[in-house]
């Protein structure tokens, strides 16, 4: 172990909560940021907010990317905000994508969701997102 | 000292105590060779050494992890907790990695007694991560009764599981074709059970056949034969088989002593690897820094002092500066 090399690549969860089939954007999104050099653990689908906190937690990620094209994100989206802060792990950071309307973004906002992406976002912006997020490393 | 004295790395003691997210930091920061992981890594080998170390290996695509979410199923109805280490290849391009084994892996929601972490192999070969021993020896220390690690899946490559595992599992399917043919060649000899999964393809009858044959070869006297056993992980079909064959190895190693030389002749190894990058390090540090070993160089590339030579003079000079 050597000192000088003290922060490794960043290291995300990309999850789909619920019951939302649609998996292409999560998994462009995955490609996109393990493109960027990051480490992408991949959860899948039909994942609950429990599962999706217990596994960011285990994997010791930065960020959660949270993906819904279903409509339930105002169900599903502050559940696993508020389980994060209760397992004290709120300094994982949350943004998201998928079918989200505007009033509905706003309000994810100033709940705490960083950053919400919809279709056709560009994946370059959605990388530079995920690495302003992720902050400098911390040590 | 008693081997559970109490920890002095507040770190260490978090962890003992059931912390997951301070377990979780420090896999990251060993992943990441900070040295800031040194004080709860050195507090916690003491409480090493309890667990049952299973590696699931075998050629991309075979079942590992539908097997690994199988097992991890069977253990926990025994009331055996379970760690889960996950490796996939790291892009050689870009660095980065999609971790994908935990897919497959589903347990009831908030079960403590489970730890699974994905890892990515970044760049090294042999089918496990840099960190994966490490790894799986805080997941002992935490108190994990059975550690499943499961390899990157490159094929034949992937024995240095046989360095990490007390059991080595080598994973394969009915229709092996080529694949007998790389198995001869690295897998095989690492196997201590045989899992020929996919069972419910045809093939597997025969696939089975052909591999007890094989383990009839080359096998010492009180030595372990390889058992083979044949899996389905839809249906699912022959678990308790694959771990009655991986408990009766483990039974094996106590009973003809080869545990305590395997742990003795890996952690040997490990030593020799730490104090070869320690030295790696300080040899980089004094031809970077020292001037006049500059100099020396510069007469090796006149040719006026041989390499061999050079190298004694450059090993007796990071000795005096130890
Ligand atoms: C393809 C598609 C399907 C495919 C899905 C295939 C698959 N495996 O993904 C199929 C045919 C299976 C399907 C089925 C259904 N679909 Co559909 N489907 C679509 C469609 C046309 C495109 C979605 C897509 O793949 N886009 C391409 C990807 C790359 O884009 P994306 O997901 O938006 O992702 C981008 C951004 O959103 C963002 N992003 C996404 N996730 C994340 C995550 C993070 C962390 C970040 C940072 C960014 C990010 O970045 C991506 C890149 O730009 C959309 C319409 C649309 N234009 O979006 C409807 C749509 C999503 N479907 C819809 C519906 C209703 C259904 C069905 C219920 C239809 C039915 N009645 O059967 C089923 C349900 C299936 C299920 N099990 O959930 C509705 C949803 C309505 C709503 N939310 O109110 C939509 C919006 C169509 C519509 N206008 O009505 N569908
Ligand atoms: N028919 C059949 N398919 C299986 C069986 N086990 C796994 N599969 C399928 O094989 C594919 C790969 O399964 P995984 O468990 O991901 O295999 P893996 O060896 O972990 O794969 P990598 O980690 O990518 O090397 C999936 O589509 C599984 O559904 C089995 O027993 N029978
Ligand atoms: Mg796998």
């Amino acid at each position: 172990m050597s000192p000088e090399q003290s922060s490794g690549p960043i290291r995300v969860l990309i999850a789909k909560p619920g019951l939302d089939g649609h998996d292409r954007g999560a998994k462009v999104v995955a490609r996109a940021l393990r493109d960027a050099g990051m480490e992408v653990i991949y959860a899948g689908l039909r994942q609950t907010p429990e599962e999706i906190v217990d596994s960011a937690i285990e994997e010791d990620v930065r960020l959660i990317g949270l993906s819904i094209l279903s409509g339930a994100h105002m169900a599903l989206f502050p559940r696993v905000l508020a389980l994060l802060k209760q397992k004290r792990a709120s300094r994982i950071r949350v943004f998201a994508g998928g079918i989200i309307p505007d009033e509905d973004a706003k309000r994810l906002k100033k709940m705490g969701v960083r950053a919400i992406f919809g279709p056709g976002a560009s994946l370059d912006e959605i990388v530079a997102t995920a690495r302003r997020l992720a902050g400098p490393a911390r040590s | 000292m008693s081997r559970r004295a109490p920890s002095t790395s507040p770190v260490a003691r978090r962890i003992l105590h059931g912390d997951r997210q301070a377990l979780a930091r420090l896999i990251t920061q060993v992943e990441n060779r900070d040295a800031a992981a040194l004080p709860a890594v050195r507090a916690l080998y003491p409480h090493s050494g309890r667990a049952t170390i299973v590696g699931l290996t075998g050629p991309l695509g075979v079942g590992k992890s539908s097997l690994v979410n199988l097992l991890l199923g069977h253990l926990r109805r025994q009331g055996k907790s379970v760690g889960v280490v996950a490796v996939d290849p790291s892009s050689p391009f870009s660095g980065g990695s999609i971790l994908g084994d935990r897919i497959r892996l589903e347990r009831p929601p908030g079960d403590t007694d489970v730890f699974i972490r994905s890892m990515a192999s970044r760049g090294h070969a042999g089918g496990v991560a840099l960190a994966t021993r490490e790894t799986v020896r805080l997941l002992d220390a935490f108190g994990m009764d059975v550690i499943l690690v499961e390899t990157v899946g490159s094929g034949q490559s992937d024995v240095e599981i046989h360095d990490v595992a007390s059991t080595s599992v080598v994973v394969v399917v009915p229709h092996l074709g080529d694949e007998v043919q790389s198995l001869k060649a690295g897998l095989f000899e690492i196997a201590d059970v045989f899992c020929v999964n996919k069972a419910d393809l045809p093939g597997a009858d025969a696939a089975a056949r052909y591999l007890a044959e094989m383990t009839q070869l080359g096998v010492r006297d009180g030595g372990w034969r390889p058992a083979v056993v044949q899996t389905s992980t839809v249906g699912p079909k022959g678990i308790e088989d694959l771990w009655a064959s991986v408990a009766r190895h483990e039974a094996f190693l106590d009973a003809s002593g080869s545990r305590g030389q395997l742990d003795r002749r890996r952690l040997t190894d490990e030593i020799l690897g730490l104090v070869r990058e320690r030295v790696d390090a300080r040899l980089a540090l004094a031809l970077a820094r020292d001037p006049e070993l500059q100099d020396f160089l510069d007469r090796v590339v006149a040719r006026e002092i041989d390499p061999h030579s050079a190298a004694d003079r450059l090993l007796s000079e990071i000795r005096r500066t130890a």
